[in-house]
């Protein structure tokens, strides 16, 4: 078994859609990722997951100079931030590409998966 | 090509295909693989061909996967952690054709690879290629090429990509990436984009693969039919049968001028087998279209006979399948023999091709048939600039020339 990331990417330039939905909406999206988790936790696919808040949220820490440098984040001034992750299980790539659609599916919007590094 | 590189080059695929499933590590596959193949080097010029050469080498190779594994014994742990996810399940019973080369296409195209990647490791993995004629082909760097091929074999091993035959709901599309590898590799072949114009050994090399995959498909029960493998396959073959035909003393000889004799009356036959079985199996899909088309332009024993009707037919459904401007093109020069050159020029013009040769090329035509020259001349021109082979350049500076 091996283990990928599941990330959720957030295009900040286009127009934003968690802006824009109603609550309604947004519930829909909760419940199906809620489901979606539930599934991964019944097929044993399941490591951790989790929603980030904002990237303006974000604080950088820095301890590689002399002096620790504490500033006000995110660390790259991206148009894009991640929004979220899952941590999955997997026998191979087909396994978590199929894992990834159904979590694209779940929180409307494309999933990078990308394999942990083997210890 | 040396009697010895035919079956070097036929029998690697097989051989690497065999090693990676057993060993589990397509760089060892492929470097014993080389080593056996060093080996048949060496020992066939005097001992002979051996009968089975693929069992062979796949033996040889084998042997030496095994040497290297025991010298590098202290890396075995990591060796195991390494290791491609493969199918353990015995291949299906299938008769004489049945090898894991199957997988082994469906790992090379997988679409987790950059679509050049796939290009590059089928070539490398089961056409049998040097990395240096795979990059000599594409006109990149042998580096370039390298670069690409050690990326697309790091991502399947540290991706585990797997190494089977995909599921039957995944079938369709799976087989329609290794399609479009096929396809690009053989009309990179057919009409180079840049330099020579007809590549003998990247047409030669796609129809071979089309032709196993074809073979592979139809011995596999759960996987038949698949009658675009066939359409693709007859489309090369009809295709390839014109080859002859196509260049006169470094000039590129359009289909309406070309000596008819010259066309390989035996790829025809076999072409035009293939189409009929797939009308029999009544799933047309854009390849089986492409190759219709063309079996209605080999069907004519002289230009004037072609059924253009038929081809527009055939384009019509095509639109509707694979849209695009490059068929919508093809369909409106069919038009033009149907209906005169002033209707197709006016499904011509509004296409957004303008960076691509043969819209200026077909512009230039319909122009010069309506008798409009002067604007057919600039059209000629625009389509020489941007012409990427010497013949089709030759081609359409003399259509220009005769004005």
């Amino acid at each position: 078994m091996t283990q990928y990331m599941l990330s959720v990417h957030h295009d900040d330039s286009g127009p934003d859609w968690a802006a824009t939905a109603t609550p309604e909406q947004m519930q829909e999206v909760f419940a199906a990722v809620e489901s979606f988790n539930q599934e991964l936790r019944d097929g044993r696919s399941w490591v951790f997951a989790g929603g980030l808040e904002e990237p303006s949220n974000a604080t950088v820490v820095d301890a590689t100079g002399a002096e620790v440098l504490t500033t006000d984040g995110p660390y790259a001034e991206t148009k894009e931030h991640l929004g979220g992750f899952w941590v999955v299980e997997a026998p191979d790539l087909d396994a978590a590409l199929e894992l990834a659609r159904r979590g694209s599916a779940a929180c409307r919007g494309p999933v990078e998966v990308r394999p942990f590094q083997s210890e | 090509m040396s009697d010895l590189e035919t079956v070097f080059r036929a029998e690697h695929g097989r051989v690497v295909a065999a090693l990676a499933r057993r060993f589990g590590d397509l760089d060892l596959a492929e470097d014993a693989t080389s080593e056996a193949l060093v080996v048949a080097a060496e020992r066939w010029p005097d001992e002979g061909v051996p009968p089975s050469p693929g069992a062979w080498l796949t033996t040889v190779a084998g042997n030496k996967a095994l040497d290297r594994i025991r010298r590098e014994s202290r890396r075995k742990d990591k060796y195991a952690e390494a290791l491609m996810v493969t199918d353990d399940s015995p291949p299906e019973p299938t008769g004489p054709v049945e090898d894991d080369r199957l997988r082994l296409v469906f790992t090379c195209c997988h679409p987790a690879l950059a679509p050049e990647n796939r290009v590059a490791l089928t070539l490398r993995l089961l056409g049998g290629l040097t990395v240096a004629e795979i990059a000599a082909a594409f006109l990149v760097p042998e580096t370039t090429m390298a670069q690409r091929i050690t990326r697309a074999k790091q991502k399947i091993r540290v991706a585990r990509i797997p190494y089977r035959i995909p599921r039957a709901e995944d079938l369709p599309a799976r087989l329609s990436a290794v399609l479009a590898v096929l396809y690009l590799v053989f009309n990179e072949g057919y009409l180079g984009s840049s330099g020579r114009m007809q590549r003998v050994d990247l047409t030669a090399e796609a129809i071979r693969l089309c032709r196993q995959l074809h073979e592979m498909v139809a011995a596999t029960p759960s996987l038949s039919p698949q009658p675009e493998v066939d359409g693709l396959l007859a489309l090369m073959l009809l295709t390839q049968a014109r080859s002859r035909a196509r260049v006169r003393d470094g000039v590129l000889v359009s289909l309406d001028e070309q000596d008819r004799t010259l066309w390989d009356a035996d790829l025809v036959d076999e072409g035009h087998r293939l189409v009929r079985g797939c009308l029999a199996v009544d799933r047309p899909g854009p390849y089986q279209l492409q190759a219709a088309v063309n079996a209605v332009h080999t069907d004519a024993l002289d230009a004037s006979m072609t059924d253009w009707r038929q081809i527009v037919q055939l384009y019509d459904r095509l639109r509707r399948l694979a849209p695009g401007p490059v068929v919508e093109l093809n369909r409106a020069v069919a038009v033009a023999e149907v209906d005169g050159p002033e209707v197709g020029l006016a499904l011509v013009e509004p296409l957004p091709l303008q960076d691509y040769h043969a819209w200026h090329a077909a512009r230039a035509d319909l122009l010069r048939r309506l008798g409009r020259s002067a604007e057919a001349r600039e059209a000629y021109d625009r389509a020489l600039e941007l012409a990427g082979n010497d013949e089709e350049r030759a081609w359409l500076r003399a259509r220009r020339d005769r004005l």
